[in-house]
């Protein structure tokens, strides 16, 4: 549970989890932050209204997945590093996640990295498809991550493997 | 001896914010600071801020520091004195420093105490080890003077210092062992929480610091399982392979000053420790000495600032200065602060500053 040990469980997930026909129809966000805090940015970075209005500043994100195209502007903004972009239109049997990512060295376009899952735990391999950074991103990069399709509601983090 | 109109102790968020609304007004203005740079804690925060979007939010403290830090120098009626300790405050009003073994009086008109906490401790067998720090040392030893203070930490308490520290130690390439917390909750946001939790940090709720051991340096913790009501539990106990221990058991206001000028203190638990009684203008039963952020209860840079702003332009009101929206201003202020700790998160605070309201 989140208030014991940080990791949200599986009801907390079904609360903010796109359904599979929106996820069928392309990206969209999906905002794991569960706790009254007084925090907003996400709704205000949103220009496609698709984030409730807050009526209170400690309101938790709600997010209207049929509103939402996915563009990303809400993960970038958020402190908590709490948004994910998740894209089941990207292949076959493979899935875009887009996470915030802040430790360095970034990984490289084309790594095959180990997909490490809420817990910290390594759940399977990805591939990084893509790397955005750069002043505007202010040293929260966004980093692109292929993922078999069953694994995109899965995989959060990653870590690059050591090179010998 | 040297004059001034409000002088303000502490260049944190809450000095400097205090310093640039009173010099609006038009108040002449010495900020104080030991530190040799302004922004006080918010100058180790890399990380992006929570907040509204007035209050900076998803900016790091170290940015707002910066940019406050270079308004204030760039304000001609606001005099910088750094690596300049106040060590007193006499019944004359007169305040004491000492800057480059220097030792200086100035008589201020109005006094603001922006002076921040200071981080409490721990008591456990061993605890004098080289090798146990507080938090926040640990976090200016990285993050201001990039040095590492070990290869494997545990950290002790996973409110938002300890939990926001172990990621920048990570972000460092320091190891973090685990996160123990002796309450049977996270206390800090669980956005922060789940960040650490994914890149590979265990949290141990209901987990307490048994003892440290090693020869001449620490070479390991025994950690221990608490019961419901917070007793150890025989056979809990386990050991962790760690040189740094890190204590991040919360702050209590530095208060010193407001002692020795003779402020009515409260101890108030919710707020840290004792702090000053003050009325809604932020001015304590002294008059004439303003308080704003944690010296007046350990809460966040936000409220700080808010703080910070309203008591310099009290202080300033105070000495006849004045604007057109002068009300308009502060009942803004009032607001968005009573919106800040209106939340859940804030019951707290709230709670706290009940008791510490002079009547
Ligand atoms: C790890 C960590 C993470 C945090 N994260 C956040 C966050 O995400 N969001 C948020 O809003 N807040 C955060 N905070 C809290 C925030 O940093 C503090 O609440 C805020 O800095 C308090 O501001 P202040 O001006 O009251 O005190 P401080 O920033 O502590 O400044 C006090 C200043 O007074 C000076 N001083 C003290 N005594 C004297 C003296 N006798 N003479 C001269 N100078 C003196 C000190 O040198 C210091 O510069 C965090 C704090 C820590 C430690
Ligand atoms: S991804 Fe874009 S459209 Fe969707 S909620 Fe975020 S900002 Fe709005
Ligand atoms: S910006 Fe992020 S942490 Fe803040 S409310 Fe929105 S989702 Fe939560």
């Amino acid at each position: 549970m989140l208030a014991q040990n940080g990791i949200p469980t599986a009801e907390d997930l079904a609360r903010v989890r796109p359904t599979a026909e929106r996820l069928a129809r392309g990206p969209v966000a999906v905002a794991e932050c569960f706790q009254n805090i007084p925090c907003d940015p996400c709704y205000h970075s949103c220009k496609r209204q698709a984030i409730k209005p807050f009526a209170d500043i400690n309101d938790r994100p709600q997010v209207d997945h049929d509103q939402c195209n996915g563009c990303g502007m809400c993960l970038m903004r958020c402190p908590g590093l709490a948004i994910f972009v998740i894209d089941h239109t990207y292949g076959e049997t493979e899935a875009l996640v887009k996470l915030p990512y802040e430790f360095l060295p970034l990984p490289n376009e084309g790594d095959v990295v180990d997909a490490v899952n809420r817990a910290g735990k390594v759940v399977g391999e990805a591939r990084v498809e893509k790397v955005q950074s750069g002043a505007k991103l202010d040293g929260t990069s966004v980093v692109w991550l292929s993922v078999p399709k069953d694994l995109s509601m899965e995989v959060r983090h990653f870590k690059i493997r050591e090179v010998r | 001896m040297k004059q001034t109109e409000i002088c303000i102790v502490g260049g944190g968020p809450a000095g400097l914010t205090a310093a640039l609304k009173a010099a609006a007004l038009g108040a002449a203005v010495t900020l104080i600071d030991r530190n040799d740079y302004l922004g006080g804690q918010l100058i180790k925060q890399t990380h992006r801020f929570f907040g509204s979007k007035q209050q900076r939010a998803s900016e790091r403290g170290i940015n707002i520091a910066r940019e406050l830090a270079a308004a204030v120098q760039n304000e001609e009626r606001i005099t910088v004195l750094t690596g300049a300790t106040v060590l007193g405050y006499y019944k004359d009003g007169v305040i004491t420093v000492e800057q480059n073994e220097q030792y200086l009086k100035i008589k201020p008109q109005k006094i603001i105490m922006a002076t921040g906490g200071a981080e409490k401790s721990l008591a456990f067998p061993n605890n004098d080890l080289p090798g146990i720090y507080g938090a926040g040392a640990v976090q200016t030893l990285v993050n201001v003077y990039g040095v590492k203070p070990g290869n494997r930490v545990l950290m002790v308490g996973a409110g938002n210092i300890g939990v926001i520290v172990s990621y920048q130690l990570l972000q460092a390439g320091v190891e973090v062992a685990a996160i123990i917390e002796a309450a049977p909750a996270i206390g800090a946001y669980w956005v922060h929480a789940s960040k650490v939790v994914r890149a590979g940090v265990p949290i141990y709720t209901g987990h307490t610091i048994k003892r440290a051991w090693g020869e001449k340096e620490v070479e390991g913790a025994t950690i221990i399982r608490l019961d419901g009501k917070w007793q150890p539990v025989p056979g809990s106990e386990k050991d962790l392979d760690v040189d740094v221990i890190c204590l991040s058991v919360g702050l209590s206001p530095l208060t010193e000053l407001l002692w020795q000028a003779g402020c009515r203190m409260r101890f108030v638990p919710e707020l840290g420790g004792h702090v000053p009684l003050r009325n809604e203008l932020l001015e304590t039963s002294v008059p004439g000495i303003y308080v704003a952020g944690d010296v007046s209860g350990i809460e966040e840079a936000s409220a700080a600032m808010m703080e910070g702003a309203l008591a310099g332009l009290n202080a300033a009101k105070a000495l006849g200065y004045d604007a057109p929206d002068f009300a308009q201003q502060r009942d803004n202020i009032i607001k968005e602060l009573a919106e800040l700790r209106s939340g859940p998160v804030g019951e707290k605070i709230r709670n706290g500053l009940v008791k510490a309201g002079l009547a």
